[in-house]
């Protein structure tokens, strides 16, 4: 009882919540200057995201890549570093499991699925690896590297796509016949695009939880993100943590990228620019605090909000970009958490008030 | 490869680079002084459409000369109010910078796209408008190859490169560098001789968004004339990687930014050459990506970031 009182104490989950009304405000009030119905406009969100089963899976499908590039982002922030990178991650993996699921398509589904998924991962690791590597043992920043890898990945996975797996005379690969899909589900929410890839993701987030706050290993990962000095003064191998940090990062993208093949298109396009799930991936992972259950809700907030503008704009006739003035509202003052102390001081003092009466 | 292309090339480059060499002085302002400024791309796009704006009404209004250039005050003017959010968040509340940086990514790219539609009727951008023409320099401009490449350009490009001089001077030989450096590399020590260490960031910071907004700008009134969702794309974080490239030194980054720039540039003339036939495209648009990190793995090394770069400011912490 004193354990779910002291978390019910912290701010620790206050702040977002309060942050997140916040952001609400701060969207509806550019909606009533540029001359919207706020109201209106989020009825129309959430209406969009929980009006049909179809248009519910589809939310969770949207929320699926999220989850696992926000977790890519929070795991690399927790050893100290900053990956930019998710997107070219995102991109490697989804190539590997489209030439594995093609080119092995012979195999048994119960074993080429595994595989595709398998090699997502591992290839998307490998990926951010390099900037892994580079950050460890050249000491270049792996901001500038991730930014490069990222342009590197896109026009690798054009060229493999657009030489190995082309339908001739179009812009994307021929169907990938292993599939991710949970078809079982996928009839109840009404031929929503549901795949594994939720599950993975979640199982990754609690794999994150258990790695990071109850093994050696992770603890050494922390310790080395929060002062890689004192880390190594106490022995512990700073650029191996580096690099393995980058790997798990880089493996939580890559598997994004199979379940966004394998689970939703069935095939992969030539890209024209960079998706932009790593991108997102920043914004979920700053959102969650970078804390892996953080990062589930996270997902699922953003998830619901893209999804949901759709239909923002379709009802209430309100540009969906206004979501991201909501979303980076949001960030915004979870960042800048003195904002919101403010906010909220006037109801800790009204509180401690009572008590001493 | 005739003499002409050759000339045409080094133009193209100046071109792509200019929008780079703005912003990545942005960057140095507000790094020097401890601030990171992931925001950059944000930042050139509050740039890139308030020009957009400022130089379709300036035209409508029948100052038709003079709208690139409202546009690009519009620009610094919009670039300083978004970098002001930044600064406000993480030197006043002390935001994790990065986070706050990426605020300003965000809100840029919402606001932006959300304003463009609420004012041209849902349109995805705004109208086309003249923007800059070149303008060659007299005399200089008949010298074969180096003339058409170097002195017939933009007015932002020569801008640009004028400026480069003026921030290194600025930040290696005036007090006022000295103090923004001081600030970015120990800021209780500056503190200790006088210096504001808020003050000084925050002006780092509104710098960084003055920059970056006239980097945005040249994008809008030189090469694209209007604003779009793509108009930016990704050029903010390549304007970060000239900046790192470069050691934040504006002649390092600069320096960089003609790199990547004639890395865009080269694209539109590799066809030109014979051999490039037989290579997959994909693999002449990694060129300059690769590159990079082939230089930074061989050439640079280490980077030296100042050594504040990233700490809010707690005096109680001396």
């Amino acid at each position: 009882m004193n354990k779910l009182k002291k978390i019910f104490a912290t701010d620790s989950y206050i702040v977002p919540l309060v942050a997140i009304i916040l952001g609400f405000l701060v969207g509806a009030a550019v909606m009533l200057i540029g001359g919207y119905d706020p109201i209106a406009a989020y009825g129309a969100l959430f209406k969009r995201v929980f009006g049909s089963a179809y248009d519910f899976g589809e939310a969770i499908r949207e929320m699926t890549p999220l989850m696992l590039t926000g977790l890519s982002v929070a795991f690399a922030f927790r050893s100290g570093m900053f990956n930019i990178g998710a997107d070219g991650q995102v991109l490697i993996g989804m190539t590997a499991a489209s030439v594995i699921g093609i080119k092995l398509a012979g195999l048994p589904a119960f074993l080429l699925v595994p595989l595709a998924v398998i090699g997502a991962g591992l290839f998307g690791g490998i990926w951010a690896g390099i900037a892994g590597y580079l950050k460890a043992k050249r000491g270049i920043n792996e901001v500038i590297t991730t930014i490069m890898l990222n342009w590197v990945a896109l026009y690798l996975a054009n060229y493999i796509v657009r030489t190995f797996l082309l339908i001739p005379g179009q812009n994307r690969s021929e169907d990938i016949p292993a599939s991710m899909s949970l078809t079982f589900l996928n009839s109840i929410f009404d031929n929503a695009r549901l795949h594994w890839g939720t599950v993975i993701a979640l199982a990754a987030a609690v794999f994150f939880y258990i790695y990071l706050w109850k093994t050696k290993q992770g603890f050494e990962m922390r310790a080395v993100g929060l002062n890689s000095h004192a880390a190594e003064y106490a022995g512990m191998n700073v650029r191996r943590n580096v690099m393995k940090s980058m790997f798990i990062a880089g493996v939580f993208a890559g598997l994004a990228g199979a379940g966004e093949v394998l689970g939703v298109f069935h095939y992969q396009s030539v890209f024209a620019a960079s998706p932009g799930y790593g991108f997102d991936g920043i914004a979920v992972a700053l959102l969650g605090l970078t804390h892996p259950f953080g990062v589930i809700l996270a997902a699922i907030l953003y998830g619901m909000l893209t999804y949901g503008s759709a239909g923002m704009s379709f009802n209430a006739d309100v540009p969906p970009e206004l979501i991201r003035i909501v979303i980076g509202s949001i960030i915004f003052f979870i960042a800048a958490q003195g904002i919101v102390r403010w906010v909220l001081k006037p109801f800790y003092f009204k509180r401690k008030k009572e008590k001493v009466l | 490869m005739d003499l002409l292309t050759l000339g045409q090339m080094l133009n193209t480059t100046l071109v792509f680079s200019t929008a780079l060499i703005f912003a990545a002085l942005g960057g140095i302002f507000s790094e020097r002084s401890g601030v990171v400024n992931i925001g950059l791309e944000g930042l050139m796009m509050f740039g890139a459409f308030a020009a957009a704006v400022g130089g379709y009404y300036a035209q409508d209004a029948g100052y038709v000369t003079m709208a690139p250039w409202i546009g690009v005050l519009c620009a610094m003017a919009v670039g300083v109010i978004g970098a002001l959010i930044h600064a406000v968040a993480s030197i006043t509340f002390k935001a994790d910078q990065t986070i706050s940086g990426t605020v300003i990514n965000f809100l840029a790219a919402g606001s932006t796209l959300y304003l463009v539609k609420l004012l041209f009727e849902g349109a995805g951008e705004t109208p086309l408008i003249d923007g800059f023409s070149k303008y060659p320099i007299p005399v200089l401009s008949k010298i074969p190859v180096i003339g058409p490449g170097l002195f017939n350009n933009y007015p932002t490009t020569y801008l640009a490169i004028i400026l480069v001089i003026v921030v290194y001077f600025l930040l290696f030989k005036t007090p006022f560098g000295l103090r923004l450096r001081a600030v970015g590399e120990h800021p209780s020590a500056a503190d200790t001789l006088g210096v504001n260490v808020n003050r000084m960031r925050y002006i780092g910071v509104m710098l960084s968004g003055m920059f970056a907004g006239i980097g945005g700008a040249t994008i809008t009134l030189t090469t694209t004339g209007t604003f779009a969702h793509n108009t930016v794309s990704g050029q903010g974080f390549i304007a970060i990687a000239a900046m790192i490239f470069g050691k934040w030194n504006p002649l390092g980054a600069f320096g960089a930014a003609v790199f990547f720039g004639f890395s865009q540039a080269i694209r539109n003339y590799v066809q030109l050459f014979g051999w490039s036939q037989s290579i997959p495209q994909e693999f002449i648009y990694m060129i300059p990506y690769v590159l990079t990190i082939i230089v930074l793995v061989s050439a640079v090394g280490r980077s030296s970031a100042p050594s504040a770069l990233g700490q809010p400011y707690d005096p109680s912490k001396r």
